[in-house]
């Protein structure tokens, strides 16, 4: 019996892995042979190839005229029209917040009419093309010729000309701002709906009111929830304006469109436009990782 | 004779079928402090949440002061309070929640503030000063400007006593203050509690701490199945209780 139990402990050890005869295993790092993956490598210098060639075929073509890209990428018209298109999206998407905002706090109401009605600009908004919401609002003249302020069915005081209040401009920011609106108005809903009742529970027990216990503990947390969605929509908004050139807002594609239609340079001028959009991403991307970083310092340091 | 602060008659409360609240008659005088004990589901919490509007009164009358808790008598009718009535009469009534509810965008120092500020309008300078008074007085003067998620659990349950006391209520309603937190930390909220009381504060807790309850409260209400079955002086009810399903929870509890 006595003979047998101490085999028995060593193999026990043994499996362990850490017995008394091998105490060098511990702590030594293990030097493995790494494992080798042949189709990555392979899968890698096919992509490399394909991307070498078409960009040294792209960069060589004398008919791209990287002269022209160079020439126009700073023209005043360009830059002009760039300066439209960042207008267009922070006005749009100021009116898409603001609008977002108040559709998802109508769409929570306790009264069904208010929801309702929420819920019924959300379907038409989102339910319809925005392009064809851009056109709509330009030829809005059409059905309704003069815009009043006075008392319905009866005098009017102040009548002005539809086409001369909704210029290509205000049309373009209405059409993208009012759609932008009801995506808005989901993501602040879900940015609301994440915030803890217990929040509103204390708030109010504070003696704080709905719209005091809103602006100051729940739409401040829902912002961590909110922001980094808006974001996206930003950048996406920025590259959406480029449908207005449809109603001819001089914006960036619609300038450069102008420009092509007359030396025929179609792709260098797109280059350019497209040079213009990427570097106006990236300071958007660049801003919202900005805010989202401050916002998380702030809420859950 | 002392002044009630708060008086519920036949108070009645449902959540769709289910009556939570099956007429409940409560008197609390100013400087008393009441426990509610029970069985999770009894009502109490729901009857605490009455008291400060947070949820309606289906049916019966309750005071908070003489006043009518979210509603008002007028020409023999009862009308809704609205939003801005109802959010002046919670001024004066404190509430300290289960699960602390501290605004976590704000610090410690910012949560007491809050409410005086933004409610009573008081000026920066002087609602920073009471609120470090407060922290002081919980024992948390080193923690002003820590964020809830940097706290304990005790430590935020002591900020959110702190928050309510800023507004300087006459009655401060506790909902399980201490059934969210650690063993060890139950003892420090429950000081702050006991200095509270022995301060005069009209107090009504909800609790499962009997030892507390025993020890500081003025009287003790057992409800069940929604209406108070046995009421009055601690020892008497944990210690001789009269009722047949209060001997049942003592003796479970104990």
């Amino acid at each position: 019996m006595s003979g047998h139990s101490p085999r028995y402990v060593t193999e026990v050890r043994k499996q362990d892995g850490a017995g008394p005869e091998q105490p060098a295993d511990r702590g030594v790092p293990i030097q493995a042979v790494p494992l080798r993956h042949p189709g990555r490598w392979c899968a890698s210098a096919v992509l490399v190839f394909l991307v070498v060639f078409l960009v040294q075929g792209w960069a060589t073509n004398p008919r791209m005229q990287w002269g022209v890209v160079a020439e126009y990428l700073f023209a005043p018209a360009v830059l002009d029209g760039l300066r439209t298109t960042a207008l267009l999206t922070v006005l749009a998407m100021a009116i898409g917040v603001v609008g977002g905002v108040v559709l998802a706090i109508l769409r929570m109401s306790s009264n069904p009419l208010l929801a309702a009605l929420s819920g019924f600009y959300i379907w038409v908004f989102r339910g319809t093309p925005l392009l064809v919401q851009l056109l709509f609002w330009y030829f809005l003249s059409a059905v309704v010729p003069t815009v009043g302020l006075g008392i319905p069915w009866g005098p009017t005081f102040v009548e002005a000309d539809t086409n001369q209040l909704i210029t290509q401009m205000t049309a373009a920011v209405l059409g993208l701002g009012l759609h932008e609106a009801a995506y808005m108005a989901e993501i602040v809903r879900a940015g609301i709906a994440s915030v803890d009742d217990g929040q509103t529970e204390a708030a109010h027990a504070l003696g704080m009111t709905r719209r005091q216990t809103m602006r100051r503990i729940v739409l401040p947390q829902a912002m961590r929830v909110i922001i980094p969605p808006t974001g996206n929509q930003a950048v996406s908004m920025l590259k959406t304006t480029s449908l207005v050139f449809a109603i001819a807002v001089p914006e960036l594609l619609t300038s450069v469109q102008g420009i092509y239609s007359r030396n025929f340079a179609q792709i260098p001028l797109l280059t350019v436009a497209c040079v213009w959009y990427l570097v106006a991403t990236t300071v958007l991307t660049l801003a919202q990782r900005y805010l989202e970083r401050a916002f998380r310092k702030e809420s859950s340091s | 004779m002392t002044a009630t602060v708060v008086r519920a008659e036949g108070v009645r409360k449902n959540f769709g079928d289910v009556e939570v609240l099956r007429g409940i008659d409560l008197r609390v005088a100013q400087g008393e402090v009441l426990c509610l004990i029970g069985p999770s589901g009894s009502g109490k919490s729901t009857f605490l949440r009455c008291v400060n509007h947070l949820e309606r009164v289906d049916a019966g009358r309750l005071y908070v002061r003489d006043r009518l808790v979210g509603y008002e008598e007028r020409g023999g009718r009862i009308h809704e309070l609205s939003d801005k009535a109802v959010a002046q009469q919670r001024r004066g009534i404190g509430m300290v929640f289960q699960r602390f509810n501290l605004f976590p965008h704000m610090t410690a120092l910012q949560n007491v503030m809050e409410a005086p500020v933004r409610v009573a309008g008081e000026r920066k300078e002087v609602a920073r000063r009471r609120a470090l008074g407060l922290l002081t007085r919980v024992g948390l003067a080193d923690k002003c400007d820590s964020y809830p998620s940097q706290l304990s659990g005790g430590q935020q349950q002591r900020v959110a006593i702190a928050r309510a006391l800023a507004m300087e209520p006459e009655l401060m309603l506790f909902d399980e203050p201490t059934s969210a937190l650690d063993p060890e930390l139950v003892g420090e909220v429950l000081d702050v509690m006991r200095a509270l009381a022995r301060d005069g504060m009209t107090m009504i807790v909800v609790t499962h701490e009997m030892g507390f309850a025993r020890e500081v409260c003025d009287s003790l209400a057992f409800m069940d199945g929604g209406v108070v079955v046995e009421s009055g002086p601690p020892e008497a009810v944990i210690g001789s209780p009269r009722h047949e399903r209060t001997q049942a929870f003592v003796r479970k509890v104990r």
